[in-house]
């Protein structure tokens, strides 16, 4: 890595870590509180819990194939979050939620989130191994295995979010087959285009970023979406200059 | 409770991985390297446990409790002894536990992604049932039309210079979309890698 990359990448962690603990502050949000469009999916999501709870349904998040010793770890972490708020919302629930993975390392986070949602709850005498599992590790046998879960007849709301690939469309298509409420998220571009077509609330890039943020988990997570959007005018005017500097002749 | 004490050794350790990879200097790549190597092995563990948890936790405890499904859960746990105890006693490199993944392992995941293929042109057809919006017609139909320009039918626009500009403008769009989408998701990694840093988002640590 050349210096002015290093540099331009240290500039950016510090940015952006700066612009998460400010917005964090609370003497800031009671200032300016985070004010965020709507995102419709997410809406039908928290929908679809509280029916999922009054009517003691189950509800399956699958977590993706994500290792944690890759990039794409992030979405995993994301969905972990997530996996986390949801087991803490639909504590009240006669059927506790289920999560499926395809990474080893994954799958045991998801089961140490479960058990502490459950300890938070109160309803750690419900929480079963089987809660949290991994169903296959390979994409394929991943795929077979939440399969399984997603086709359960009590299973009424799946939420896939996290890395998957093209193969996440049996999973998404199962799902509106059998009439459950879908909602789907990938940071990988083959998986979003595959929801899109058969998911019926996929999430489109950055969004799944954002369901941690929507569902109230956190201030950090409604302040680093403050900062990603900061951030991202931060690029567009980079990238306008760029532009206009390429078309001058400059660079 | 969540540890303190766990939050800073995060800290501690994530802050070693992330300045070593923005600054190569010889002592901070001493001590990055091992740690990733820990950080491996422990995966390797974690893979381990949840599998075992998988047999015993969930099918083994399906066919006990006698469930409609513990057909499947047999299989699963018979198919695993073997595999397991063959990779053991032969080795992973022998001969014969390579043609279960050959033979075995590869044909059945090629099968599933024929079925795949069937299923998702399926899904298309009904895809307009469910996206009645703007952006499910905006959808359909540039998947029709890049279907088009990928086919090869216009190659016959290399000898039209203003066709040809076109058809090379429009094989670009998908470039833009796609670079607009990953950053995006690499602004919302940037954003949640810095969180775990930072300790607001802790999954290691419930």
């Amino acid at each position: 890595m050349g210096n002015l990359e290093s540099t331009l990448g240290w500039i950016i962690v510090l940015v952006t870590a700066v612009l998460i603990l400010v917005f964090s502050l609370k003497s800031y949000r009671a200032k300016h509180p985070p004010v965020f469009r709507g995102i419709e999916a997410i809406q039908k999501l928290k929908r679809a819990l509280g029916l999922a709870v009054e009517q003691g349904t189950g509800i399956h998040i699958s977590l993706g194939k994500a290792s944690l010793l890759q990039p794409s770890s992030t979405s995993a972490f994301v969905g972990l979050t997530t996996l986390h708020r949801l087991a803490q919302m639909s504590a009240t629930s006669d059927q506790p939620p289920v999560s499926t993975s395809g990474d080893g390392s994954l799958a045991v986070l998801s089961q140490d989130v479960m058990i502490a949602a459950a300890r938070e709850t109160n309803t750690f005498q419900m929480y079963q191994p089987d809660q949290a599992q991994l169903s296959g590790v390979t994409p394929l046998s991943y795929i077979a295995g939440a399969l399984n879960v997603v086709n359960d007849p009590k299973i009424k709301t799946n939420i896939l979010i996290g890395n998957f690939g093209p193969e996440a469309g049996f999973l998404s298509t199962a799902s509106e087959e059998n009439d459950a409420f879908t909602i789907a998220a990938s940071d990988s571009l083959s998986a979003q285009s595959v929801f899109y077509a058969t998911a019926g609330n996929p999430l489109i890039g950055e969004e799944l970023y954002a369901v941690p943020g929507y569902l109230q988990y956190s201030p950090a997570h409604q302040s680093s979406l403050q900062a990603q959007d900061i951030l991202r005018w931060g690029i567009v005017v980079v990238m306008v200059i760029g532009a206009l500097l390429k078309v001058v002749g400059v660079i | 409770m969540k540890s303190p004490v766990a939050a800073f050794v995060a800290f501690v350790i994530g802050a070693i991985v992330l300045v070593g990879y923005f600054i190569p200097a010889a002592p901070l790549q001493a001590i990055r390297t091992p740690i990733l190597d820990w950080a491996i092995v422990l995966a390797g563990f974690a893979g381990l446990v949840a599998i075992l948890n998988l047999i015993f936790g969930v099918h083994i405890k399906r066919i006990r409790e006698k469930t409609p499904r513990q057909g499947f859960s047999w299989l699963v746990v018979i198919s695993f002894f073997v595999v397991f105890i063959a990779g053991v006693i032969l080795g992973p490199t022998n001969p014969n536990v390579q043609n279960v993944v050959t033979y075995i392992q590869f044909p059945i995941e090629a099968s599933l992604m024929a079925v795949l293929a069937i299923t998702l042109a399926y899904a298309s057809l009904k895809f307009l049932q469910r996206q009645r919006n703007w952006m499910g017609i905006v959808f359909f139909v540039a998947t029709l039309f890049f279907l088009v320009v990928n086919s090869g039918i216009l190659s016959f626009s290399s000898n039209i210079p203003v066709l040809r500009t076109l058809v090379s403008a429009a094989h670009q769009l998908p470039v833009g979309g796609a670079r607009g989408i990953l950053l995006g998701i690499a602004l919302g990694s940037l954003a949640t890698g810095i969180r775990i840093l930072i300790g607001a988002d802790r999954p290691y640590n419930n």
